[in-house]
């Protein structure tokens, strides 16, 4: 479970001064649901979920996370979810094995605990073949897999993806949707950020739009189609955004 | 705190790490190469100029010496040198390098000789040149040897007994083992080579784990693990250490190795044997490593604090350039002739070491310096790393864009 209450993080900018980049984002996010955060480039996805991951300490308000407060229980939080995005990379020069053995060990699961889980989810996720290489040498596709073997490894009950699927092809982006739905259908906790609206579309249970760090809309699809009159989920978006880019336009 | 968090971290960062070429380079190639080809190399290279230089007849010009025959006669049969026909643009020529030096003889030098006269000779050599000086000392040997000569005579024909002008001799005679006068002459290096190659073994890993880590996305990834960021940054200070200490360690091994070789490769040469005919003993070699260990853990401290201000390997190189000088230096002032301690002086973090560490090798040990450079170097790195745990939790540190 996610229970985000009135999140804010100001950032001090050199050139831009005080910069809001998430201001008092509320949300719930249930056991075997997946809540898709759906936000134009800056509109403050990243920093909403590196405050849930606990990356960054908010400004304002705090979040349960697993039952852990995100502010006094920071590293029980991390205990307990899988992180990943295209910013969480992994060791050039470690094997695929080591990789997921490391994080294994940070996560303070024993030795043989660690193999055997490694030798589960390499042979799930088909990892066998490459699990001696060396992560500077797999290709997109494989390093996808290794990172979510180690999102895994310590089994987590809340999932944080932080927009999985930019900048990877079809096949690599497709291996990340199918391990979100595995996750949601194993009754783990999934919060997702994206801007891709058909990712948002196949995937969520509920979805929040978000722009200049702020909650603007909140439901799930039904519901947001009923609320704004239209039925494809980019208008809805845009119905929802426009005032407020007009708004910052004038200012 | 958690020990096997931070040594779990500080055994990924060292497999890492011996895999990255560049922080082999400098940890390992650099040490073990250094100084084979400084004291082999370099050593042997320098030796055969100054044999070559010594072996070589230098050509010289006599200036005037038209009315005496006897001394121009004289320098001619000297083979050690050979005169060339007199030029009137000899000092070009000195300049230009096509002759090594110049002897201006007055003319009336073999009358002034018989007559008991004082006379001046001059000599024009090119300051700074190695032949040109060699040629210069070899000239004034000759009229040395003449004046000496002069002085017997004159004195046998007064009856009088050569003690007259040279009442008594001095002869200075050294109690030092021929160890300790090479150690203090050259032992100083042995530190102040040590010293740099500590900062330079730390360097790549200390960028590499900081700032390198920033730019492949990969820090990030360990900050969603559940091991707190002071244990992630002693893990990863803990590897800088290693390699800081490890290049310390290759030195050491490799210096002595090569100056055991460079006595037997170049003992062929009596005064370059002579020269290397010195031991430092495992003491002064463990003591001066236990020195350096406060220096090894302020430099993989601080290196890693800078370092993690950057965000990308070029940006923490652009840092860390200028903090090599800033080493240098003081290093480089410890091997100055002359510069002695005082208790200010003991203060100073690597001079301080620089200095204790020559001392050390000479075979003297001031305890009472070593114990305050010992416990301010100490002092020191503890900030340093206290600076880099602080700036390791500083989210504007760790996510500057």
């Amino acid at each position: 479970m996610i229970e985000a209450e009135n999140l804010c993080k100001v950032f001090q900018d050199k050139k831009r001064g005080t910069v809001r980049a998430v201001d008092g984002v509320s949300f719930v996010c249930k056991p075997g649901e997946i809540y898709g955060l759906l936000g134009a480039n800056g509109a403050g996805k990243t920093t909403t979920l590196r405050m849930l991951s606990t990356i960054l300490e908010p400004t304002d308000g705090t979040a349960r996370v697993a039952g852990f407060d995100i502010m006094k229980d920071a590293q029980k939080v991390r205990a307990n979810i899988g992180f990943l995005s295209t910013a969480t990379a992994l060791y050039g020069r470690l094997s695929a094995y080591e990789m997921v053995q490391y994080f294994g060990r940070l996560h303070g699961l024993d030795e043989a605990t660690v193999d055997q889980r490694i030798d589960a989810l390499f042979a799930r996720l088909e990892m066998n073949e490459f699990r001696d290489r060396r992560c500077d040498k797999l290709s997109t596709g494989m390093k996808q897999k290794t990172s979510i073997a180690r999102t895994l490894i310590h089994n987590p009950q809340v999932m944080i993806f932080d927009e999985p699927t930019l900048g990877l092809d079809v096949m690599a982006a497709r291996t990340i949707v199918q391990f979100i739905r595995e996750c949601r259908d194993q009754g783990k906790t999934v919060i997702f950020s994206t801007h891709v609206m058909s990712e948002v579309e196949k995937l969520c249970d509920h979805i929040g739009i978000i722009h200049g760090g702020r909650l603007l809309a909140e439901g799930t699809l039904a519901d947001l189609r009923q609320r704004s009159g239209l039925h494809d989920l980019e208008d809805i978006f845009v119905q929802a955004v426009e005032p407020h880019m007009a708004k910052e336009t004038v200012a | 705190m958690s020990k096997s968090n931070i040594l779990t971290v500080y055994r990924k960062e060292l497999t890492d790490s011996l895999r990255d070429r560049r922080t082999l380079i400098s940890m390992v190639v650099v040490p073990l190469l250094i100084f084979p080809v400084m004291s082999i190399g370099i050593g042997t290279f320098v030796g055969k100029m100054v044999l070559k230089a010594q072996a070589e007849v230098p050509t010289i010009m006599i200036i005037n010496g038209e009315n005496s025959p006897r001394i121009v006669a004289d320098l001619k049969s000297d083979k050690e040198i050979q005169v060339v026909p007199t030029e009137p643009d000899y000092k070009q020529q000195i300049i230009d390098k096509k002759i090594r030096a110049a002897v201006d003889v007055p003319s009336d030098f073999d009358a002034s000789l018989d007559h008991e006269n004082n006379v001046g000779v001059s000599i024009y050599d090119y300051d700074g040149d190695l032949k040109s000086g060699i040629a210069a000392e070899k000239i004034e040997k000759h009229f040395d040897a003449l004046q000496i000569a002069t002085v017997k005579k004159r004195l046998v024909s007064r009856n009088l007994p050569p003690a007259l002008v040279e009442p008594f001799s001095v002869k200075r005679q050294n109690v030092a083992p021929p160890e300790k006068v090479t150690g203090a002459a050259i032992g100083g290096f042995l530190p102040y080579f040590i010293i740099i190659l500590c900062l330079v073994g730390a360097q790549y890993p200390a960028i590499d784990l900081t700032a390198g880590e920033k730019e492949r996305g990969t820090i990030e990834t360990i900050l969603t693990s559940p091991v707190p960021r002071t244990e992630i940054v002693l893990g990863k200070f803990l590897m800088v250490l290693t390699a800081a200490l490890c290049t310390g360690v290759l030195a050491i091994i490799s210096m002595s190795t090569s100056f055991h070789i460079a006595k037997v490769v170049l003992s062929s040469s009596p005064e370059v044997g002579k020269a290397l005919n010195f031991t430092i003993g495992l003491k002064a070699v463990a003591a001066v490593f236990i020195m350096v260990v406060p220096i090894a853990v302020l430099f993989s401290a601080g290196l890693l604090a800078i370092a993690l201000m950057a965000k990308s390997y070029k940006e923490a190189q652009s840092y860390i350039a200028p903090l090599t000088i800033l080493v240098v230096l003081p290093a480089v002032a410890g091997l100055l002739p002359g510069v002695e301690f005082n208790a200010r002086m003991a203060l100073v973090p690597i001079l301080s070491t620089s200095l204790v560490c020559k001392e050390i090798v000479a075979g003297t040990y001031h305890w009472n310096y070593i114990a305050i450079i010992f416990g301010s170097t100490c002092v020191y790195a503890a900030a340093a790393l206290f600076v880099a745990v602080s700036l390791f939790k500083r989210e504007d540190v760790l996510f500057r864009t």
